[in-house]
């Protein structure tokens, strides 16, 4: 037992570290801090950034200019670009689309997508949920229909994560309806551009309009954007949700809103001390640390694991249940923190440059708009109940 | 021992929450909020029609209910139907001037009930957190004048408003418990200036700034130096109001809750007859429970003496405080994606239900009084 980063690995953190204290924008960097809203152009300069310094694909093979980079390096960086308050790399195309066009993908597909997602020709998106497919994700009726050297693609996805701003959605469809309902799912990449798709956005609970609604009405997709073979889309999506989720337990995020409110607590006035000084907020303060600081290693073990070639299954449920309720008392508590100062909702702000004027001190503004926005974590990428049935089945044996 | 309302505010329930399922739907609510409008003026003359104003204050006030169990049955009412019309002041502010107004003072309670003046308390300022006694705003004699100077947040309402009841320092230092008074500042005093904004749930708020605001003797509420304890008074009585609002919004939260978990399948079935979210949902009613027994309790202990009253202010606004979180978040984690959206009204009750922690003092601010009082 070792717990101790190696020197590479140590030497790899410091050239990370050196690296985004050279390049990420002040003013991007302010943003992310004080939890402003992010522009379209912001996501793109980010990404052209990485890009420049060939780092913005982490997990793919170096042939398709990727990282190569293992579970605990690629775990290093997250945990640095969180530390610097550096946006969170678009997972769509990277580490969602990537890794199945890498494993399933023909060779075509692969030299004509990959580089588009590096260069930022295309922002993908996710058209998994649907609303009758949530937890039951097998659920899925958006039908894709052979007719000729096309699909015909008929149906309505949602909660599609900043589709307003893709030009490229990965599907699933059900190409066979008659099938057992896993094994009539098929894996279709479909242009945006092609007429009979609109989106709509959903504004949610913090009032940005982050998830949208996709609607397909008699939507042509040539047969070419297949991915692997027909009816086996729900073994890509498996893998998708059982790989490449080294970073679900977000250990670097929650480490970030641990500074952040330590911060806080220690400015804020609570009768006459520092509200960090208050035995209650301070005991409150003390345990989400406390089940961060065993996160963190719960994590590494998984990751660790991981590099070693041991492909995370259901431990990556785990991470993502308790990682997650981790990150949600965190936001839970900085809103607590500011008091009265949560109650203005400021929309011209979060969505402003930095000249807008908040009302309250720094971090207020984002306090309770993040706090809302972060209830989302228990509910995608397979609900927190999904998640502790697949560990009271794989892992338990119940 | 009778736990049943009077007929009285049966009828007064009843008349209420027709008018609001007539005229509140959760789509009026919502188109109102982007118009841009603080709140509806005419369903807010509608209230003062039904009573719900007149409702807040004694007979001796000029009004017809004014204890606890008025102040309940009207306000889990409007939180139940998301009801964002300034009641609320008429209670705090309102309630001041009845309860420490003199002479003319008085008459503004008169309108106040008849929904015809808006009178808005503001006691918060950037240092204060949930601290009544903190008031950094001062006032001076200067001649026959007193002259305001500071600046208070978080005023509810406070841009809609006609007058302040505006709490300031004529004696002692920053926390001391002596030598608050209460004023009362008509909005258009120079020296008043009002920025509005709009809170997280849909509230209306505002900052006032106080820059040498010159007032006649005759604006002091009550005895000088005393406010604090007819604020605290008075606040006692607001927090009564928000955690029996709270307890609507729970309630409707709950109904929706229960609903969508019979409507909706997944894997073939409703989602209710998972036992996972079985015995979530009955703790949560349990929890909703607690919340009811603790408002009566503060209800029915607002006229008690203040070590009494404020034992139980404490205690209903932190059991409210952690039955509302709970709620707040297991109704959105029971309907998933949908829960979080704007247009469901489910996300609007829990965005009430975590603003009204942020008021008048949170769940750890109150069990900390609590443990305090009792000790005391």
């Amino acid at each position: 037992m070792d717990l101790n980063y190696t020197r590479e690995e140590q030497a790899f953190r410091t050239e990370v570290r050196q690296w985004l204290k050279e390049t990420l924008p002040h003013e991007l960097r302010e943003k992310v801090r004080l939890g402003k809203r992010l522009a379209k152009a912001d996501m793109e300069l980010w990404h052209s950034l990485l890009n420049a310094r060939g780092w913005l694909a982490p997990n793919w093979p170096r042939a398709y200019g990727g990282c190569e980079w293992n579970a605990v390096q690629r775990h290093i960086f997250e945990e640095e670009a969180c530390l610097a308050h550096a946006p969170r790399s678009l997972p769509f195309g990277l580490t969602m689309l990537a890794p199945v066009l890498l494993a399933f993908g023909t060779e075509d597909q692969r030299q004509r997508f990959l580089p588009r997602i590096l260069n930022g020709q295309d922002w993908w998106c996710q058209g998994y949920s649907e609303p009758g497919a949530g937890s039951d994700l097998a659920a899925v009726k958006t039908r894709a229909v052979r007719d000729g050297g096309h699909y015909v693609v008929n149906g309505q996805k949602t909660w599609t994560t900043l589709g307003q701003h893709a030009n490229w959605i990965f599907c699933l469809v059900r190409t066979d309806p008659d099938a057992k309902k896993q094994e009539g799912i098929s894996f279709l990449l479909i242009d945006m551009d092609t007429p009979g798709v609109t989106v709509r956005p959903i504004v949610l609970i913090d009032g940005e309009p982050e998830v949208n609604e996709v609607f397909f009405d008699n939507v042509r997709v040539p047969a070419e954007n297949l991915v692997g073979e027909e009816n086996k889309g729900w073994t890509y999506a498996k893998y998708l949700l059982t790989h490449e989720r080294t970073n679900i337990a977000g250990v670097g995020f929650s480490t970030a809103l641990l500074t952040t409110l330590k911060h806080v607590a220690g400015r804020v006035n609570s009768g006459g001390r520092p509200l960090a000084e208050n035995p209650h907020f301070a005991a409150r303060m003390a345990q989400a640390e406390i089940d961060l600081m065993a996160m963190a290693t719960t994590n590494l073990r998984v990751v660790s694991a991981a590099a070693k070639g041991q492909a995370p299954g259901a431990e990556s449920s785990m991470l993502k249940v308790k990682g997650t309720v981790i990150r949600q008392e965190l936001t839970s508590l900085l809103r607590r923190a500011m008091g009265p100062d949560a109650l203005p909702f400021q929309p011209d702000f979060l969505d402003g440059g930095s000249n807008a004027a908040a009302l309250g001190p720094d971090h207020a503004a984002a306090a309770a708009p993040s706090y809302f926005n972060m209830r989302k974590l228990s509910i995608f990428g397979g609900s927190n109940e999904v998640q502790r049935t697949i560990i009271t089945k794989a892992i338990l044996g119940l | 021992m009778d736990f049943n309302l009077t007929e009285e505010r049966m009828m007064l329930r009843d008349t209420l929450r027709r008018f609001l399922a007539d005229k509140y739907a959760h789509e009026n609510r919502r188109s109102l909020i982007a118009s841009g409008e603080p709140y509806d003026t005419g369903i807010y003359a509608g209230l003062a029609e039904l009573g719900v104003l007149g409702g807040m204050f004694r007979e001796d006030q000029g009004g017809f209910g004014g204890e606890g169990f008025d102040l309940m049955v009207v306000f889990e009412e409007l939180g139940r139907a998301g009801v964002i019309e300034p009641v609320l002041p008429a209670v705090l502010a309102g309630g001041l001037i009845a309860a420490s107004g003199k002479g003319r003072q008085r008459g503004l309670a008169d309108e106040i009930i008849a929904g015809t003046h808006l009178a808005a308390l503001a006691q918060g300022e950037a240092g204060s957190r949930y601290d009544l006694n903190h008031v950094e705003t001062t006032a001076a004699a200067e001649g026959d004048a007193i002259v305001l100077n500071g600046i208070k947040t978080h005023v509810l309402y406070g841009a809609e408003a006609q007058t302040l009841v505006v709490s300031a320092r004529e004696a002692g230092a920053v926390a001391d418990a002596a030598g608050i008074s209460l004023f009362l500042v008509p909005v258009n005093t120079p020296g008043v200036t009002v920025s509005g904004h709009r809170n997280m749930d849909g509230i209306p708020s505002a900052t006032v700034a106080l820059e040498g605001v010159r007032l006649a003797e005759t604006a002091r509420l009550g005895a000088a130096g005393g406010g604090l304890e007819a604020l605290e008074a008075a606040v006692a009585r607001g927090l009564a109001a928000i955690c029996a609002e709270a307890l609507g919004a729970m309630e409707a939260a709950k109904d929706l809750t229960i609903s969508y978990l019979k409507e909706r399948k997944q894997f073939g079935m409703p989602i209710g007859k998972f036992q996972a979210l079985q015995h979530r949902m009955a703790d949560m009613l349990i929890e909703v429970e607690q919340a009811r027994s603790v408002v009566i309790n503060l209800a029915s202990n607002l006229d008690q003496p203040r070590a009494l009253r404020e034992s139980h202010a404490s205690a209903a606004k932190n059991l409210v405080g952690r039955a509302g979180a709970l709620v707040a978040e297991e109704c959105i984690q029971m309907h998933g994606g949908i829960g979080m959206t704007d247009e469901y009204a489910l996300s609007h009750f829990a965005r009430r239900l975590t603003m009204i922690d942020h008021l008048f003092g949170d769940t750890d601010y109150h069990l900390e009084r609590f443990i305090a009082l009792k000790a005391g």
